[in-house]
């Protein structure tokens, strides 16, 4: 496979991550609609750093993909400012800006061959003819598309075209790569392959990748770095594990996996810990940011995969509530119960299939869930 | 049984429309053609003689006709594209929500009478009339100008009688054109101009191609701008055919003629083709 240095420029900056790749300061975007003034992007600010491989999630209409086409040039903030490279280019076309973009559903140009199509950026830059053989050749080696240069786009597979669509924004060496959901319309076996060769590329360009993306197992395999989305703000922006592990709001607890919201009125507090009061058998304890006191009500989650489900009551310092097996399922590798509390909730446990594939417990069994507390987090 | 129904299913869907071709297009085209071949006149009748000398009568006859036919018509449909892609292309990219309604507004004209519009035309450029009589009243024009009977008149009516078939088939084409797919452009650095003549205008092409064949052949068969707008001097071939039908009565020369008009268009219609590589342009129609 052959190398390929990203930009120019790009050699210039002497530590990574000193100059941001891109910056976001406070930017938001207002559209006018029907009259009324709709804002899309309430004020988002984010920095993103050279080299990383940073996603923008969250559900449509988030802003995720306005904040990437501000980005990008389509679209100008209405407030705020955007920096490449700490350069602000808010008011800069997208033709002047030193990013390119894999569009959702590629936008290929239906006309060219695949060689033309990759070629289209670089001709338009006036590259000598000879290096613009040259790198489109390497490109095409690159993402495999070796002896396809004379197809026309509608004559490839959606997984080529996906390809040439990268391949076409990826010749140019930008600063950045910006991605709208480019596996959005592939099939999941597709899908899961092109991940894996997009983080290869990735890591073979070293260019920054910007992500936007709805499919949260999508996000949190690629990324470096991700910023959930909502309602035009940014919920959290932390790693992965992060974010899967810790979410910070309620929101990114239910858009992230499956998680499970307990509420419960403190009773105790002790150090950084408080005692919930829930049903008069279950014993919830949860380390908490911030204050409590005696009489609030925290909401916390825990996921599934960490709570232990068991017919007799457990011993030791766990968290643990008693439930009624309202569901079980047989996922293959695991087993999932839907478990209901005396309170109404119902509570999702996920039971690996490790050594055999018998289930704990049955429809209509009273059971025991615990787990350790520190894998349980208040929401804010 | 239903496989057979199935197998069957095509060919009833066809079954109308070949009999309607069959009846309204093939008999009479081979009427014609055979009409075209015989000699006599309409008191004695007409006898099939393979008689191929309407066709030399013809062409000897009539050739500044027929040459000035293809020159209105394609004189006519150059206009159409200099006036009709602007429209279209601002209907397809700028119309927004009232898309429909700029369609509608092209297409306003139809609900009037292709011969009331030409003879509404008539009167707006007559010597005297709306347009001529208040600039030559006010010393714009000399007394003696005139548009009407001049080849400007011919071809402008043409030019503005077939024009939405000019304007339709080009905002088909534009209105197809993902609009991600110019930004793709930009984001390639292409700016306006390279956006356009890289991606536009060849997206753009089979409209064109479309709206060319659309114009350019009733334009230089039509008879109604001539007779209307234009004078002696500006006869086109569809006015000597109706007279030789209608007037003379020499059915075979008349045959002959339109035979000879359409193997003259055919023969354009396919070089034109070739021209812009049919294959390539019909494809991108066909999707």
């Amino acid at each position: 496979m052959t190398e390929i240095q990203a930009g120019v420029g790009a050699a210039d900056t002497a530590a990574p991550g000193q100059v941001p790749a891109i910056e976001l300061d406070e930017v938001v975007k207002e559209y006018v609609s029907h009259g009324e003034v709709v804002q899309a992007v309430k004020g988002v600010s984010m920095t993103i750093d050279e080299g990383e491989f940073f996603s923008l999630l969250g559900p449509s209409g988030c802003g995720k993909t306005t904040s990437m086409r501000m980005i990008a040039g389509f679209e100008e903030p209405t407030r705020g400012v955007v920096r490449l490279h700490g350069q602000d280019v808010t008011n800069v076309p997208p033709n002047k800006r030193d990013v390119n973009m894999v569009f959702q559903s590629y936008a290929l140009f239906p006309h060219m061959s695949v060689w033309d199509n990759v070629a289209f950026g670089l001709k338009r830059k006036k590259v000598p003819d000879a290096e613009v053989r040259r790198r489109v050749g390497e490109m095409l080696e690159i993402v495999d598309l070796v002896g396809r240069e004379k197809r026309r786009p509608r004559e490839m597979s959606g997984g080529q075209q996906q390809r040439v669509a990268l391949a076409r924004a990826l010749v140019n060496r930008p600063r950045a790569l910006l991605l709208d959901e480019p596996l959005g319309a592939l099939d999941l076996k597709l899908r899961q392959h092109m991940q894996i060769e997009l983080k290869r590329i990735q890591r073979e360009v070293g260019i920054t990748f910007v992500y936007v993306t709805h499919d949260q197992s999508e996000a949190l395999t690629m990324s470096d770095r991700i910023a959930v989305m909502n309602d035009g703000l940014v919920e959290q922006l932390a790693g992965p594990r992060e974010i899967y592990e810790r979410p910070a709001t309620k929101f990114v607890a239910g858009f992230i996996g499956t998680s499970n919201l307990l509420s419960g009125v403190v009773s105790s507090v002790n150090g950084s810990c408080a005692v919930l009061a829930l049903g008069p058998a279950d014993r919830v304890v949860v380390p908490i940011k911030g204050s409590a006191a005696e009489g609030d009500t925290v909401e916390l989650t825990v996921r599934p995969e960490k709570i232990i489900i068991s017919t007799e009551k457990p011993d030791g310092d766990l968290s643990m509530v008693e439930g009624t097996v309202s569901e079980v399922v047989y996922l293959g590798t695991s087993n999932s119960y839907a478990v209901a509390l005396a309170g109404g909730t119902e509570i999702t446990v996920f039971q690996q299939n490790a050594h055999d594939s018998t289930t704990t417990a049955e429809r209509g069994d009273t059971v025991w869930l615990s787990w350790q507390p520190q894998h349980s987090y208040a929401l804010q | 049984m239903r496989k057979l129904r199935a197998a069957l299913t095509p060919y009833a869907l066809i079954f109308p429309g070949s009999v309607w071709l069959a009846i309204f297009f093939v008999v009479p085209t081979v009427v014609m053609l055979s009409l075209s071949l015989q000699s006599g006149n309409v008191s004695d009748g007409f006898v099939f003689t393979w008689n191929w000398q309407s066709y030399i009568d013809g062409l000897t006859n009539y050739h500044d006709q027929i040459v000035r036919s293809l020159v209105y018509g394609l004189a006519a449909t150059l206009i159409q594209i200099l006036i009709g892609f602007p429209v279209a292309y601002w209907i397809a990219f700028k119309g927004g929500r009232n898309k429909s309604f700029y369609l509608f507004l092209v297409l306003l004209p139809f609900l009037v009478s292709f011969v009331l519009r030409t003879i509404s035309w008539q009167f707006l450029l007559s010597d005297n009339g709306m347009l001529l009589g208040p600039l030559k009243n006010i010393g714009l024009l000399p007394e003696d100008f005139r548009i009407l009977a001049t080849p400007y008149a011919v071809i402008g009516g043409l030019a503005y009688n077939f024009l939405p078939f000019m304007i339709l088939p080009m905002y088909v084409a534009l209105e197809r054109i993902d609009p991600r797919v110019l930004e793709a452009a930009q984001d390639l650095y292409a700016g306006k101009v390279q956006t356009f003549v890289r991606v536009v205008l060849p997206l753009s092409l089979p409209g064109v191609f479309a709206g060319v064949l659309m114009t350019f052949v009733p334009a230089s068969s039509d008879y109604v701008n001539a007779s209307v707008l234009g004078g002696t001097k500006t006869t086109m071939i569809g006015n000597v055919i109706q007279n030789q039908y209608l007037v003379t009565q020499d059915y075979p020369t008349a045959a002959a003629l339109s035979f000879t008009l359409m193997a003259l268009l055919l023969v354009g219609i396919f070089s034109y083709a070739k021209a812009l590589g049919t294959e390539d342009v019909l494809e991108v129609a066909a999707r």
